[in-house]
Order: structure tokens, then C-alpha cells, then sequence
């Protein structure tokens, strides 16, 4: 619950005028765009400092055992070698770390729990150095079995992944390898499902996604002279990270100051920590500066992935085609590590009607402890796979009553007023039929494109592409459908503020605003918004936006598609109160001299104090002279509460958000290879403050939910547990010739809790573009596909 | 071992090479040119994509001693490459490439300020700018030196061409589309000056 007097849950609405040039609304371009294309640009992998060390993380070559003994001896006799640390070698006694739940050792103690787990670390003058020092330590395993699945995991003699659980879900869990369990029951299912005239059942499986960010996990820890350190690292949340650093390293949280380097990409895959205190230990052992840098290989084990999911799910409909009840039992796989999995859970249990109508529920989604790689967060986080199961339940459902599938699911959607399975009403609006409409009636992509620049076939226009696998034989088309629901936001009573320092002064003869915050600049493009709120509030041209560090409060997390909505509500308000102090000092130098001052809503544009009516009174250069106004306030959106742990009913998410989608594909059925060619989505975004990124976020989150379709998935021994596709070459995200284009239609509808009325976007197109391409290719081959990705042997049968 | 080649126009000379060193690893770590990203380290991606006596190569997957003698152009010198490619009459035929003797004809000039302001940008980096091709912006200077060559060869290049031509460059932010007007964009305003 919110620990100061910061408003709570204000809503915000449009005072200031659109006159300033640069505001919200205009597709500004970013103010890191230069740098980013001359290659300044800083990332985390840039940093350099003189006598810097590079260090190297050993990381176990089995997925579950015990450590019998580990020989660091060679390897710290290699020159170039300055240290070599174990779990022995920590310096407190803290020595887990976790975002919720601190189960993740810093380096293994006694025992590995999945396959690449940080054993030992190294630093030395080279990187290569270091590698080869890293190799040199001798780890002697002795093997246990792993557990992989729900059976292996909850079997009456499964070993516990964790032994002596005394976390806050253990009491309601039904196994100790189970993380946490989230039931939703509303309504009586039982006596609903009388009701319907058709029942249709679906099992269904999501593979383990990765990230895939391209600039990879790296940091630079530089040791200070007052005994601390200072890290500059890509990350998503740095207060975050700071909370989980300090006490490993056995230091106050003012002696770790954090920077914010160049981050490249993220999309959930740095909310957990990972370089970050092993850089730390090593600059505070050898009193050097320490940089780490994960190659690719190391980046697929060196963070959490999307969890893959079994889902059951059961539905009934009446002969109008009216939803009747559903039951559905999700099984996410947490892997060896809590991480952001209870947080999963509760999304994919309370999203797992998706947006549709139906009062009768029994809902269960739990995730589980293995010896798999750990898993957490990914855009979209939980809601993504239930998409794909609900999603391939309405064509089936259309298809059981002899509906069309997307009138299905307009006469199914919910709308604003609808009641959430967990009592929560939608108070914003839900325009998910128009969604749908929109997507339905932009113009098909031609038929035979392959065909269109003359007579011979461009094979870069067909299944197979370059391979020259046809030219057109063999090749159908298929079209399908899909929308989805995501909350935005930290959700379950999460206490979920954001802090914003905004100053205000004259310089050099202009009045110049000037934004700080801790915000994780992923990409997204919060650093042109936060300058555009300034604008728009402050009446200015120039705003200044300092480097995100931990010397101002807490942005929160990069993540839950809620920067946008919470830091840029915390720049909003308080944006708002410098322009009241700005307005206090204005009114004691100039009250006097016109009533207006006094008595008229005033407000700050183009540089100047003016009436609501539009009579300028002063300039702010004048009002504010030498004086610089600066204010430092956290501000919240309304609270949410927990879900109750039986029933699942509870106020729990901050707001929701609404994509739909329309595949086209078309499918070498001989080959089993498929061409996405157009992925349309409409899309409601609230307010859309800066256009020309917002469709940026829902055209790249098209492309991950189409990567899940067709080809994205890492591939985990069942035997082993072991990670069989580290690399770029063995597991594929999209290139730009596997992606199709993505029209996109943006509604603007208002949430009124919101700022400004605008809608957390970054994750919903993830969720729909995966079963969308899976119901055209369904189209387009007759198959039922009850798992993605999707690939060529699920086609062809071979 | 010692490795002497031209960056940007301008003779280099790095020491203490180590065998196994990439001349991406040379660029970044011993010239001071972390421009070119390392996200893969075996040519997938693309991110470190470089032009090596002109023609365009992941500079990962090229060994440092390779490059002995040699002319390398990176993402820095990207702006200043294309402006004196175009005053010496660009490349309106659509099918030149870069002669050896051309590249070894320009250097580089200043850097830019720490800031980037003012700094004069070659149009496929503008267009990139103005079209929102930029999100977490890794992949950006591999895309710019792969679009900027695409466009010398081909100043009017189907939507087929281009995305032939960028296969070989990873975005994970974009979903390509902002990627394909900038160089749409970037090729306009290139038919527009000629």
C-alpha cells in the first residue's frame, strides 16, 4: 500500500493547452536518435575505464546435481588472472537474490538446479584470458535425476527443487515443486454447462520463448574510494536491482549507485538480475574496475525466458452461439528459479477468459519448480499463452454452432461494464467487437503476389523464399483472427509508484525544464514522452532529460506496458506542481498589477503565463528571473488488491488493454513451409502521446507474437534438462524477410483513470499475432495445431 | 601482433593483437569504435556489419590480421563516407559499388560532440531518424552500413530488394517496418538531390 501522502490514484486530465510545439500527441522524434545512429551511443557493452578487467561466469554443464568439490587452483595461477570467486568467497551472509522470492543463489552452494547456473567467477586483463581461466576451474558433479514436467515434479518421491520452502505461497501450494497456485472460481459451472448445446475441448501447448534482445547482458562496476561501488548497467528496474545488490555485497544501498547505460532491447529478459553483483564482487576483490559482457551463448542461459505452458481448457455454447461456462487449467513451467513466475500465474489465471463475456468459471493456472531453465517475465507475461488456447477455442467454438469466427467472438466480446471471472468490473472502455471489425475490413494483401512484377515467379514472395522451394505449387492461403486482453501495470495490490524530479530555470535567456528519473529507457522511447509531457505542462521548448540513475526515487519497472502511464504520470504531476510554484512566484511579482492573476485559470505556453482565454500576462523569463523551481514527488495510479487465494475474486489490475489482429499466410503444404504475408492489427491505445512510437511498439510486438508462431522456440532435453539451441543460428527470431507488413489502425478511446486518458500498449500485439497466424495456417491446411511454434514436420506429417 | 589498416579514412595501427581477435574486437576494444555491436559474435544478426575494402561484412567473423593493409569503414565514419561519395557524383547509374580507389580517396572528419548535435548525417542515418527506424537502436549500425551500401548499388529498390538486401541484419524492436521506410525514404530523398 502507498507509503507516503503522495496522491493516490488522481486522476489527471488535459489543463494545459496543445499549443506548445513538441507536446503530447506529436510523433517527436527521439532525443537519442542521433547518437544512436552515428554509433555514440553508450551502451552497457561500450563502457571502457582504464586498468578495466573483464570478468567471466562459470556456469554448470548440468542441469540438476550435487557439488561434490570445485578446484580453482590452475586457474588462478594463469597470468592475467587478478581473482577467482566461489560461494565461499562471498562476503555476507546473504547470498540469494530474487525478485519476489530470494531463492537464486549468486554462485552455486552445494548444489545446481539447471543447466548453466553461475558456479564461479573470474577476472583477468583479457576477455579471452578470462574464458580460458573459467575453464580451468575443475567442478566435480555428482547427478541427480531432473524433473521436467507436472508428473515429475509432484510425483509422491520427487526430489524437492527447493528444500525448506519458507516463502509467503508455500502454505497454498499442493507440492513443494509447485511456485504458486491461483484459482478463479465464479458462478456455478456446473449448472452452466447444462446449458450448452455444444462443448468443446482443447489441449494445448506453448513453447519457451527467449527475449532475444540483441544487445546483451553486460555492465561495468567501478569500486569507489569510500568502500562502495558504482555499477552502470542495462537493466529495467535499477532501484530494483539495487535492492537485491546491495546486501550480497554487504553494503549500505547509498554506497551502490547505479547508472543507467545504453540498453539494448529488453522485453522482460532484464527485470531479474544477471552480471550485475558478480561485476560488483569482482571490482570489490580486486579493487579494479570490472566489466562483463555476455556473449550470445552465455545471454540464452544468462536470463529467464517465457514460460512454456500446457493448457486444458473446456468451453460450451449455445445454439446462438452464446458462451455458456469455462473451465481451464493452465501449467506454466518456472523452471529451477521463482522469479516472475507467482506474478505469472495470477495473469494467466485472471486473463484466461480473454476478452469475452462468461459468468460461470473454474479456473486454475500454477507454475511449476523444475530442473528447466528458470523462467519469468516476457512481454505479455502469462496472457500470451492464454490467448493461444482461448483464441483456438472461439474458431472452434464458431465452428461447433456454424457461426462465422469473428461475429462469434464479437457477440462474445465484453464491453465496458462487463465483470472480470474475478469480480472486477471493466471501467474503461473494451472495444473489442470494433477491434475486430476494424481488423476484418481493412483491404486483403492481393492474391498471387509472387506473380505480381512479371511473368517468372519472385521466390522472395513465396514459401521457402530464397531457397527456391516453388513457385507458386502446392501454395494455399489461409486467413485467420485472434484478439486479446492484457492488464497493464503492476497488479495484485503491488504498491506500483513512480518518482519524477522536474526542474525549472532560465538559461541563456530561455526558460528550460528539466526531467530526471530512474526510468529504464529500453528502447521504447519513455525519454521523447517524458519530454513531450514536459512541453505540453510546462509551456516550454526546451527540456532537458538526465541520465536515469538511482540519485532520484524509483521509476518502477520497464515492464507491464505501464511506463508510459506511471512515470509519465509522475512527470505529469510534477510538472504540475512546479507550474503552480512558477504561478505562486508569477502572481507575488506581478499579482498586482492585473486581476487575472488572481482570478482567471492561468496557464504556461509558448514560453509565457496566459489566461485560459488566451491573454498572456508575463513571460516566464520574468516571472522566473534567477529562481530555478525544482519538485521531487512519487505519484500512483489508483491501488489494486490481491486475488483472494480460493476464489480468485479481487479488484486486482490498474487497467486493461486491447489488440486484435488478422493473418494472412500463405503455406507450402508439400514442405510444411509457411510465409506470413500481412499481419493487420487495430489496436485502442487511450492516447496515443507520441503516434509514430506507438505504432513502432505494435508493430515489433507483431513480430515477437509471430516469431512464437512459426519459428521461435528454445529446445530443452527432456532427458537431460539441457539447453540444445543457445546460439542465433539454431533458434531463429524473424528477419525482415519473414516479416510481413503490418498495417496497423489505432483508436483513441479515453481511460479516464488514466493520464492524459492514454492505454498501456507495449504488450497486447504480443498477445494476439501468435494465435492469429496459427488460425490462418489452420485455414489455410485443414490442421488442428494445438501447439506453437508451429513447425514444417507439424505440417507436412513426416 | 602489430595490425595496420585504415578506419574511417585514416591509418590505424593496433598492438598487442592477439591472434584470435576479431576485427570487431579490435575496433572496440583497441580503437576506440564500439560503433559496430557485438550480438552474436558468429554472423547471424548482422549488428557488426562493416565495409571492408567496400563491401560489407560481419566484421565478428573477420580475423584482425585479416584486415592488414586494408580499408574498413564503420558506422562512424558512415556520415562523412556518404558526403564525399556525393560530391564525387554519388551513384545515379545503379550499379557502381565502391572502387578500392574510391574508398582509400576520403577520409573522415571531426568527431561529433558528445551530445550529437550538429552532427551531419548521411541521409539513410536522417531517414532512419525520421522514420522511427531507431528503438533500442543495437541493430542500427549494422541496418545503416548494410542500407547505405544496398543503396549505392541500387538507388531505386523494390520492397523485394530491400528486404533481400537487409536479411542478413536482426531487429528485435521494430518489426521491420519503420526499417523498410526509412530506406524508402533515404532512396527518395537520394532520387530527389540527383
Amino acid at each position: 500500500m502507498p507509503s507516503n501522502g503522495a496522491p493516490i490514484g488522481t486522476p489527471t486530465k488535459v489543463t494545459q493547452g496543445s499549443k506548445t510545439k513538441g507536446g503530447i500527441g506529436e510523433s517527436t522524434l527521439r532525443p537519442d536518435g542521433t547518437l544512436k545512429v552515428t554509433g555514440e551511443f553508450a551502451y552497457s557493452s561500450d563502457m571502457w575505464h582504464e586498468d578495466m578487467l573483464w570478468g567471466q561466469i562459470l556456469r554448470s554443464t548440468v542441469a540438476h546435481a550435487e557439488i561434490v568439490s570445485i578446484d580453482t587452483s590452475e586457474a588462478i595461477a594463469m597470468p592475467g588472472v587478478y581473482a577467482v570467486m566461489t560461494y565461499d568467497d562471498l562476503p555476507t551472509d546473504v547470498r540469494n537474490y530474487g525478485l519476489e522470492i530470494q531463492d537464486t543463489p549468486v554462485l552455486a552452494h552445494g548444489k545446481v538446479r539447471h543447466h548453466g547456473e553461475p558456479v564461479a567467477i573470474v577476472a583477468a586483463d583479457h576477455p579471452e584470458t578470462a574464458r580460458r581461466a573459467a575453464a580451468k576451474i575443475k567442478v566435480d558433479y555428482r547427478e541427480l535425476p531432473v524433473i521436467t514436467d507436472e508428473a515429475s515434479a509432484t510425483a509422491p518421491d520427487a526430489i524437492l527443487i527447493h528444500e525448506g520452502r519458507d516463502d509467503h505461497h508455500v502454505g497454498h501450494v499442493p507440492h513443494p515443486n509447485i511456485v504458486h497456485r491461483q484459482p478463479i472460481v465464479r458462478g456455478n459451472v456446473e449448472e452452466a454447462a447444462k446449458k450448452a448445446d455444444f462443448v468443446v475441448t482443447g489441449e494445448y501447448t506453448f513453447g519457451m520463448q527467449d527475449q532475444a534482445f540483441l544487445g546483451p547482458e553486460s555492465g561495468l562496476a567501478v569500486p569507489e574510494e569510500d568502500g562502495g561501488v558504482h555499477l552502470y548497467v542495462a537493466t529495467q528496474w535499477l532501484h530494483s536491482d539495487l535492492r537485491q545488490i546491495a546486501p550480497v555485497l554487504g553494503l549500505p544501498e547509498s554506497k551502490v549507485r547505479m547508472t543507467l547505460s545504453g540498453v539494448g532491447g529488453a522485453f522482460g529478459g532484464r527485470e531479474d538480475l544477471s552480471m550485475q553483483i558478480h561485476a560488483c564482487l569482482l571490482a570489490l576483490r580486486t579493487g579494479k574496475p570490472v566489466k562483463i559482457v555476455y556473449n550470445r551463448f552465455e545471454s540464452f542461459f544468462g536470463h529467464v525466458h517465457r514460460h512454456p505452458a500446457k493448457l486444458h481448457y473446456e468451453h460450451g455454447a449455445t445454439k446462438d452461439g452464446r458462451l455458456t461456462h469455462l473451465k481451464c487449467r493452465i501449467v506454466l513451467d518456472g523452471g529451477a528459479y521463482a522469479s516472475a513466475s507467482p506474478a505469472v500465474v495470477g495473469n494467466a489465471s485472471s486473463l484466461s477468459v480473454g476478452p469475452y463475456v462468461v459468468d460461470d468459471v473454474d479456473i486454475e493456472a500454477i507454475a511449476l519448480y523444475t530442473n528447466n531453465p528458470p523462467c519469468g517475465a516476457m512481454r505479455g507475461f502469462g496472457a500470451v499463452q492464454a490467448c493461444f488456447a482461448y483464441e483456438a477455442q472461439m474458431d472452434k467454438l464458431a465452428d461447433a454452432v456454424g457461426m462465422d469466427r469473428v461475429e462469434f467472438r464479437q457477440l462474445n466480446a465484453m464491453e465496458q461494464g462487463t465483470i472480470m471471472p474475478t469480480g472486477q468490473p471493466v471501467d474503461s472502455p473494451a472495444p473489442v467487437a470494433e477491434l475486430l471489425r476494424r481488423v476484418k475490413a481493412m483491404p486483403m494483401p492481393p492474391e498471387q503476389q509472387w506473380l505480381s512484377a512479371g511473368e517468372e515467379a519472385d521466390v522472395r514472395q513465396l514459401p521457402g523464399g530464397l531457397s527456391n522451394t516453388t513457385h507458386g505449387e502446392g501454395v494455399v492461403r489461409g486467413v485467420g483472427y485472434a484478439v486479446g486482453i492484457k492488464n497493464v501495470g503492476f497488479s495484485e495490490g503491488f504498491d506500483d509508484y513512480s518518482t519524477a524530479r522536474v526542474r525549472m530555470e532560465v538559461i541563456a535567456g530561455e526558460p528550460v525544464a528539466t526531467v530526471h528519473t530512474a526510468m529504464a529507457e529500453v528502447g521504447q522511447g519513455g525519454v521523447t514522452v517524458h519530454a513531450q509531457i514536459a512541453r505540453t505542462e510546462l509551456g516550454v521548448a526546451q527540456v532537458t532529460i538526465r541520465p536515469a540513475d538511482t540519485q532520484v526515487g524509483s521509476a518502477g519497472s520497464t515492464s507491464a506496458s505501464r511506463q508510459t502511464y506511471v512515470t509519465g504520470g509522475a512527470v505529469k504531476n510534477s510538472c504540475e506542481l512546479v507550474r503552480e510554484k512558477v504561478l505562486e512566484i508569477g502572481r507575488r511579482r506581478f499579482g498586482s498589477y492585473h486581476p487575472a492573476w488572481a482570478t482567471a485559470e492561468l496557464l504556461l505556453e509558448g514560453g509565457k503565463v496566459v489566461t485560459d482565454g488566451g491573454e498572456v500576462l508575463a513571460d516566464l523569463v520574468d516571472v522566473l528571473e534567477d529562481e530555478a523551481v525544482e519538485v521531487e514527488a512519487e505519484w500512483r495510479h489508483r491501488p489494486t488488491e490481491a486475488f483472494d487465494l480460493r476464489t480468485g475474486q479481487g479488484f486486482g489490475h490498474v487497467q486493461y488493454s486491447f489488440a486484435a489482429h488478422r493473418a494472412v499466410v500463405e503455406v507450402d503444404t508439400e514442405l510444411g513451409l509457411v510465409k506470413v504475408i500481412e499481419l493487420a492489427c487495430a489496436q485502442d491505445v487511450g492516447k496515443a502521446l507520441n503516434p509514430l512510437s506507438v505504432i513502432g511498439q505494435i508493430q515489433g510486438g507483431t513480430t515477437q507474437g509471430l516469431g512464437v508462431a512459426v519459428m521461435e522456440e528454445i529446445i530443452v532435453d527432456p532427458k537431460t534438462a539441457k539447453v540444445k539451441n543457445p546460439s542465433f543460428t539454431d533458434y531463429l527470431i524473424p528477419t525482415i524477410l519473414d516479416t510481413p507488413t503490418i498495417p496497423v489502425e489505432v483508436l483513441e478511446l479515453a481511460d479516464d483513470h488514466a493520464p492524459y486518458g492514454l492505454r498501456g500498449i507495449g504488450e497486447a500485439p504480443t498477445l494476439s499475432s501468435t494465435p492469429a497466424v496459427l488460425a490462418a495456417i489452420r485455414d489455410a491446411t485443414g490442421l488442428e495445431l494445438n501447439r506453437t511454434p508451429v513447425r514444417p514436420e507439424h505440417l507436412t506429417g513426416t | 601482433m602489430r595490425v595496420s589498416f585504415t578506419v574511417n579514412g585514416r591509418p590505424q595501427e593496433a598492438d598487442d593483437v592477439w591472434e584470435g581477435e576479431s576485427l570487431l574486437y579490435v575496433l572496440r576494444e583497441r580503437l576506440g569504435l564500439p560503433g559496430s555491436k557485438n550480438a552474436c559474435e558468429q554472423g547471424e544478426c548482422g549488428s557488426c556489419t562493416v565495409r571492408l575494402d567496400g563491401v560489407p561484412v560481419c566484421s565478428c567473423l573477420v580475423a584482425a590480421g585479416q584486415v592488414e593493409g586494408r580499408e574498413v569503414v564503420t558506422v562512424e565514419g558512415l556520415a562523412d563516407f556518404a558526403k564525399q561519395r556525393a560530391e564525387r557524383g554519388g551513384c545515379a547509374s545503379g550499379a557502381c559499388g565502391t572502387s578500392l580507389q574510391d574508398a582509400q580517396g576520403w577520409a573522415a572528419q571531426g568527431q561529433d560532440s558528445q551530445t550529437g548535435e550538429g552532427a551531419e548525417l548521411s541521409p539513410v542515418q536522417q531517414a532512419f531518424i525520421d522514420a522511427g527506424a531507431v528503438q533500442c537502436g543495437f541493430c542500427t549500425p549494422g541496418l545503416l552500413v548494410a542500407a547505405d551500401e544496398m543503396l549505392e548499388r541500387n538507388p531505386n529498390p523494390s520492397d523485394a530488394d530491400i528486404r533481400e538486401a537487409l536479411s542478413g541484419n536482426l531487429c528485435r524492436c521494430t518489426g521491420y517496418e519503420t526499417i523498410m521506410d526509412a530506406v524508402r525514404l533515404a532512396a527518395a530523398r537520394q532520387g530527389e538531390v540527383v
